[in-house]
């Protein structure tokens, strides 16, 4: 073959997959487009005020295609398929109590995406903005409104690795003050200090003591369900095999997550709620595998979400693991119970 | 885990080299004994060219995969090692079984290289179709052994068809261009997320699209066999003499490479007993039993710091510019001064990175010195070493005598991340640094005096 043919032969191939790259590009830009429009038999979703002092209303991050894709919306909590509300807010993630709301953003930057997180006040007027060092996971505000917690996965600690971290950060909405990550806290583990390089925290829920927090730690492969005390800055591991708590409005109980043995590796997970004071693990009626931090909707019953059409929609299945779980809502994520 | 690791098979572009268009392909030049610069083999540039565009199709995934499982998909990425410690010591097997296949048949490093590019590229697509955590695994650890099986051939082609007295700087040259591609990679993939929504599908196969390209490089442009390349161009007598310092060990690898070394597993197990190579072996060996991972690195270098978990990122950006600016001159260097010299000074300038993380300076410069030190560091050992390394190889065996150089370096490196991740947990990260500082002393010290000793391995 003369160098002729060979560059020939080199130029019409970059020809052909230039193009087939460049259509790939354009197919996956033209998703933008379709996703502005209504698709029919979606909820409905108009623009409105939306507050986060309505009791008994939910706030949500509405996944239907159209305009207002990804905007926080509202809806009643009685009616969660009632035509929505929606803020013109932005959030992967979501949550709020009392008037003061967290809100997890991407922020598009010229090269890669950054997050970040927003303290929302009652109007959805933005009080202060953290810096969120990865993909938002999980988003939590303490009853009273004082507290915000955030959890990011952390992207491989080394360039081209596949590991993944997770960094947990706590703000006093009233003071500022931030905690970047709770490897900072002290870990007693079984009744000592604990020291690893390897420790990592996510699925922050607050008490209404303001003091007091739940959450998971892992380390060495395995999980603990930790209450942490945030004037000591410890954390205490009280359970193991307990991943993204909810703590109950009443504060006895925490509905989690578990890794059931004999589970396929990708669905490895079941709802369960643990009493705090017997330790006594209570299986939910859910059979699906969820990976969700749950919210209490009222003393009895826990909402999560699980994959859908338009990415995810709201569950809901009684605490007591009676009952079956029952789809309440589609295309909507992150819900936030008002009172 | 280290960035050489990652880099080694990723195609990169860069400037200041340009791809060897319109130039024939193939044929080390004949050393030209009068001239100091010689025009760089076309091979090396089509080598080059062929990592710069891997990397820029490999590093693409890396950069989106995160984003891809945890927003893409909605899969959890806690819990699961997608490449676990155990894959690392298969990669090891893989690429001794690709140095010894590039051997055998008379110098198939070509093929087994094109082999290995290819296995990646066609992962690419595959991961459109995958979309649970084991099969992405799956994937992930077909890619990795196609970059086993191409890194020795790739770089027995290279050190193949350079002439010894410029083996240091052909290196260097392709170690550039293939943290180019690295560095380009992440910019490519982040641009198509931009210009669409969830453009995954796009990134996967416009990585696809490069790494078909980056293949046909390799079979359009880098010769089939390098004995007719480089071969015939360079007689024994040449390499002798412009290696004539490195005394008996040379003599006896010329020797051998005139008829008794067959590509045979066995022949390859009796590289080891070459003086020379054993020696450049067994010092890669130990000096990579102190050299800490670069996670590690960047880990103390944050926690030193306080540096923010955004800049954090860009941590391994700044060793990789440093490498990227400093591995033709260094190259050069090692040509000029000896490339065990060069080595050796790049685990000082290592060891100088340690010395200054566990002093209690905390300067605005300390990260740009560490992070120059660490660049610095790859750019005067990677390519250096199989530069060092070939001087001792017989051509019909330097595939093999270059995978076994890489891999003992490979596995003394995992072996030296467990430890120092073990040391790390039960004495904190100081005193874990301070041993891997002693130790790195030590082994370089060592090291020394082989190199040192009237027949030792110090080649020019």
């Amino acid at each position: 073959m003369t160098v002729r043919t060979r560059v020939l032969i080199l130029v019409s191939a970059l020809a052909v997959l230039a193009a087939v790259g460049l259509a790939s590009v354009l197919h996956a830009s033209a998703r933008a487009d379709r996703r502005d429009h209504v698709q029919a038999g979606g909820p409905k979703v108009t623009p409105g005020p939306v507050t986060l002092t309505a009791p008994g209303r939910m706030v949500f991050r509405n996944l239907a295609w159209g305009p207002h894709r990804d905007e926080l919306t509202s809806t009643p909590a009685s009616t969660p398929s009632a035509p929505r509300t929606a803020s013109g807010v932005k959030c992967l993630r979501f949550y709020a109590a009392s008037g003061t709301g967290v809100c997890l953003q991407a922020v598009h930057g010229p090269v890669s995406d950054t997050y970040r997180a927003l303290i929302l006040d009652a109007r959805l007027r933005t009080r202060a903005r953290y810096d969120v060092p990865g993909i938002p996971s999980r988003a939590r505000v303490s009853p009273t409104g004082r507290f915000a917690a955030w959890t990011a996965f952390v992207g491989g600690d080394s360039y081209a690795g596949t590991n993944f971290s997770t960094r947990a950060a706590i703000v006093d909405t009233r003071t500022g003050a931030l905690i970047p990550s709770l490897e900072a806290f002290r870990i007693l583990k079984d009744g000592h200090a604990y020291h690893s390089a390897d420790a990592n925290f996510w699925g922050v829920t607050f008490a209404a003591d303001d003091r007091t927090f739940y959450a998971t730690l892992a380390t060495k492969g395995r999980t603990y369900l930790v209450r942490g005390d945030l004037r000591a800055r410890t954390v205490t591991t009280l359970h193991a095999n307990v991943e993204c708590p909810s703590l109950s409005p009443d504060g006895t109980r925490v509905a989690y997550k578990k890794r059931v043995p004999g589970l396929p590796k990708d669905a490895p997970w079941r709802l369960y709620v643990l009493d705090l004071r017997t330790l006594r693990e209570t299986p939910l009626a859910e059979r699906r595998s969820v990976d969700d931090q749950a919210v209490w909707k009222d003393a009895r019953t826990l909402v999560y979400s699980l994959p859908g059409d338009y990415g995810a929609d709201l569950y809901e299945v009684p605490a007591d693991g009676t009952g079956t779980g029952r789809r309440i809502s589609t295309a909507a994520v992150s819900p936030a119970y008002l009172d | 885990m280290y960035v050489a690791d990652s880099r080694a098979t990723r195609p990169s572009a860069e400037n200041a080299v340009r791809p060897p268009a319109g130039r024939p392909p193939a044929t080390g030049r004949p050393s030209a004994t009068g001239r100091r610069r010689a025009a760089l083999a076309p091979t090396v540039l089509a080598l080059g060219t062929v990592s710069l565009v891997t990397d820029v199709s490999s590093e693409m995934v890396t950069a989106v995969l995160p984003l891809y499982l945890v927003t893409g998909l909605g899969l959890s990425p806690l819990g699961f090692g997608l490449l676990d410690g155990v894959y690392n010591g298969f990669s090891a097997l893989v690429r001794l079984l690709g140095g010894h296949l590039a051997d055998r048949g008379g110098g198939r490093h070509k093929w087994v290289a094109g082999f290995g590019y290819a296995v990646s590229a066609a992962c690419k697509p595959l991961l459109l179709l995958a979309h649970t955590l084991t099969p992405i695994g799956l994937i992930l650890a077909a890619d990795r052994t196609g970059k086993g099986l191409r890194t020795a051939p790739r770089d027995a082609l290279i050190s193949l068809s350079s002439t010894p007295e410029t083996r240091g700087r052909a290196f260097g040259v392709h170690r550039a261009m293939d943290t180019a591609g690295a560095l380009f990679g992440p910019l490519v993939a982040f641009l198509i997320l931009r210009a669409t929504v969830d453009g995954y599908d796009a990134v996967f196969t416009v990585s696809f699209c490069v790494a078909v390209a980056g293949v046909l490089v390799l079979v359009l442009f880098v010769p089939g066999s390098p004995a007719g390349g480089t071969r015939g161009s360079r007689t024994t007598g040449t390499e002798g003499s412009q290696t004539a310092g490195t005394g008996g060990s040379q003599t006896a690898g010329n020797r051998s490479s005139q008829g008794t070394d067959r590509p045979t597993l066995r022949a390859a197990v009796r590289l080891l007993r070459h003086r020379h190579l054993s020696r450049i072996a067994l010092c890669a060996l130990l000096l990579g039993l102190a050299t800490v991972s670069d996670s590690f690195v960047y880990l103390l270098l944050q926690r030193r710091l306080g540096v923010s978990d955004r800049w954090f990122a860009l941590l391994p950006l700044g060793t990789a510019a440093a490498f990227l600016l400093l591995a033709v001159p260094l190259g050069r260097l090692a040509d000029r001064v000896g490339r065990w010299t060069v080595f050796l000074a790049g685990h000082g300038a290592l060891l100088l990175a340690y010395a200054f993380l566990l002093t209690s300076w905390h300067g605005t410069a300390l990260p740009y010195a560490v992070l120059a030190l660490h660049g610095g560091f790859y750019a005067a050992t990677d390519g250096v070493l199989m530069a060092a390394a070939s001087d001792g190889v017989p051509e019909a065996l330097r595939s093999s005598g270059l995978a076994v150089v890489q891999t003992g370096q490979a596995l003394a490196r995992f072996a030296c991340s467990l430890l120092f991740g073990a040391a790390w947990t039960v004495w904190g990260d100081r005193a874990a640094l301070a041993g891997a500082t002693v130790a790195l002393a030590a082994c370089a010290a060592f090291s020394l005096t082989l190199a040192l000793r009237p027949k030792g391995p110090g080649p020019a």
